[in-house]
């Protein structure tokens, strides 16, 4: 379980998170959602200690983030930020590889090797597995850097917008994929803007907007018109197709 | 069977071409060539006397050549672009600030009598503490914002320099000679009364450079990232920087500041480096860097001083095509 309490977060004095508290399960997909600005990624970083606690706790599986060793943390969990820009001009091969750094510290050995061409595999990118980062289009690169989350081989993933730049196919493989990941024990957070994936693949929803919690529950529960009509700001049809909602935003 | 034993030499042809392909191979061979020209060219006279003198200069081309070419890659590394240098962001106009200010606040009598060593370590320390304090802060969030860094770097330069220039003012102008005397690159009247110390500080370097590479590498990958692996990330900074200002110290200590030699060279040996797979680690990276910037020194400084018998030609050629290099970048927008 990731256990984040009373967490405020200020930038230059304006606050960006304030008193966020929230248990996210384990062994569950859990989507956070809500508008642009409403301090989702920066919820994200704050439980990857990728941006240090102000003020607040966050523990994942007792480990609190603020006190444990970095290099522990990484065998713990993998975080996919939303900027994919690297200065290094790298392969796709390479960067994968990159994903072993927690398990080798940069001596990879077959345990190493292997995890990278599952990796590889699983985000169809073996015809590129040699090719510049540069020279790949944005979901080929989106896929790459995915594939070097997955090579971590945590327990935990964040993923912020995962979904960015993929093309239908490869959006549907990759929830599919969480949702494996999640039938064999391991937890996903991720952010998505997309209420479609998220109620077909989440099995529990966190909806956060100017910083606060609006919302959390299952699909169900938060995935109603009078919620996103707060939420958003504006009106928003919910049908239902398969047990699950389904939401007209796109008209 | 018979098929193994047929293929056998074949393989063992193409595993030795493929080593010969080793960039870091290749290039000692060169540099070895062209120390042992510079060593034994034209030798006649007094042979002790002359070989002695030769050795001492390429000791000291060497040692620049690697100082510079390693700091310039960590540079480049942790603040994440391929266009930024020390010397650019005006590391070694904060050395030659550091330098006047210490004999304004020391005396010239008092801090030239410690002897050279000491003195130069003084130097160093001190550059050292005051490089962290700018860059650290700078750079400890992450480098963002590439055109800020170079207004950065242009600004803190002539800051620099003025302060040189200022303090000198307040100095007399005796004093202000010695400080004034390696302001310029001259790579053929290297200040040898450092070049011991400065030499064994750059092994050193070297050595703990190669040492912190992997984690050098994933540095590269960008702050976020790097802390997502588990890089203590404000500590990798901080090394790579104090490497950067040591190394950026002895270099000009020796020689005097070298505008855009390390741009050249960070951009030839990722030129180099990179057409083999793993070719951006910092593992091959480095030595790839040090053995073209020692193999451009040496070789250039031989041309220019056996065949076309101009001593002090070489800073200036490096310096122009360099400048040239940097224009070249700009221009394309291959600020990354
Ligand atoms: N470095 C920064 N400096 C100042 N303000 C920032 C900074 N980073 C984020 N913010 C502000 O913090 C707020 C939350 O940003 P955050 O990136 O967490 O939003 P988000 O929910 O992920 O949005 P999006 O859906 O657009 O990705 C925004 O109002 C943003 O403007
Ligand atoms: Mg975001």
């Amino acid at each position: 379980m990731i256990r984040v309490a009373d967490v405020n977060h200020q930038i230059d004095g304006n606050p960006i998170l304030t008193n966020v508290s929230c248990d996210i399960p384990q062994g569950e997909v859990t989507a956070l959602i809500g508008p642009n600005g409403a301090g989702k990624s920066t919820l994200l970083k704050l439980m990857g200690r990728i941006e240090p606690l102000q003020t607040g706790h966050v523990a994942i599986n007792d480990l609190d983030v603020g006190t444990t060793p970095s290099g522990q943390l990484a065998l713990e969990m993998a975080y996919l930020g939303q900027n994919l820009s690297v200065a290094s001009r790298l392969r796709v091969r390479e960067l994968i590889g990159f994903g072993r750094w927690p398990h080798c510290k940069g001596h990879p050995g077959p345990v190493d090797h292997a995890a990278v061409h599952d990796a590889l595999v699983m985000f169809d990118l073996v015809p590129f597995a040699d090719r510049f980062l540069d020279e790949l289009s944005g979901g080929q690169a989106q896929r790459a850097h995915l594939a070097m989350t997955f090579a971590q081989t945590t327990p935990w993933m964040l993923l912020d917008e995962p979904l960015n730049n993929l093309d239908m196919a490869h959006s549907r493989a990759l929830m599919k994929r969480l949702s494996d990941l999640r039938d064999a024990g391991r937890s996903v957070v991720i952010v998505l803007h997309d209420l479609n994936h998220a109620a077909a693949w989440a099995d529990h929803l966190i909806a956060m907007k100017n910083g606060r919690i609006a919302a959390s529950g299952t699909a169900e529960e938060v995935l109603t018109p009078q919620t996103l009509a707060a939420l958003y700001e504006t009106d928003v049809q919910v049908l239902r197709y398969a047990g699950r909602p389904l939401v007209l935003h796109h008209i | 069977m018979s098929e193994t034993v047929l293929q056998h030499p074949n393989l063992r042809l193409r595993q030795a071409a493929t080593w010969l392909r080793h960039p870091v191979l290749w290039l000692s061979i060169a540099l070895f060539l062209f120390c042992m020209i510079w060593l034994f060219q034209g030798l006649s006279g007094n042979y002790e006397f002359i070989l002695k003198l030769r050795m001492k200069k390429l000791a000291a081309l060497l040692t620049v050549g690697s100082a510079v070419a390693v700091s310039t890659i960590l540079f480049q590394t942790v603040s994440a672009n391929r266009i930024l240098t020390p010397s650019i962001m005006g590391f070694d106009a904060l050395y030659v600030m550091m330098q006047t200010l210490l004999v304004a606040a020391l005396g010239t009598t008092g801090f030239a009598m410690i002897g050279a060593a000491p003195k130069f370590i003084v130097e160093t320390g001190a550059m050292t503490v005051m490089a962290l304090l700018l860059f650290g802060t700078l750079l400890r969030k992450g480098a963002r914002d590439i055109t800020r860094m170079i207004l950065t770097g242009v600004i803190l330069g002539t800051l620099f320099r003025a302060g040189s220039g200022l303090i000198g003012r307040v100095l007399d102008p005796n004093a202000f000679a010695t400080v004034q005397s390696v302001s310029f690159a001259n790579f053929s009247r290297a200040h040898t009364d450092v070049l011991g110390i400065g030499a064994t500080i750059t092994v050193l370097g070297c050595v703990i450079a190669m040492w912190l590479a992997p984690r050098f590498d994933v540095l590269g990958l960008g702050r976020d990232r790097a802390i997502a692996l588990g890089l203590p990330h404000g500590r990798i900074v901080v090394a790579a920087l104090g490497l950067v200002a040591v190394l950026v110290s002895v270099s000009t200590a020796l020689v005097g500041p070298v505008a855009f030699f390390g741009l050249i060279v960070a951009g030839l040996a990722h030129a180099i480096a990179q057409r083999r797979p793993g070719g951006a680690h910092h593992r091959i990276l480095l030595p790839v860097a040090a053995l073209v910037a020692m193999c451009v020194l040496v070789g250039g400084q031989t041309f220019f001083e056996r065949v076309m018998g101009q001593q002090a030609t070489l800073s200036v050629v490096v310096e122009f095509l360099g400048g040239l290099f940097f224009l070249f970048l700009l221009l394309k927008g291959k600020i990354r």
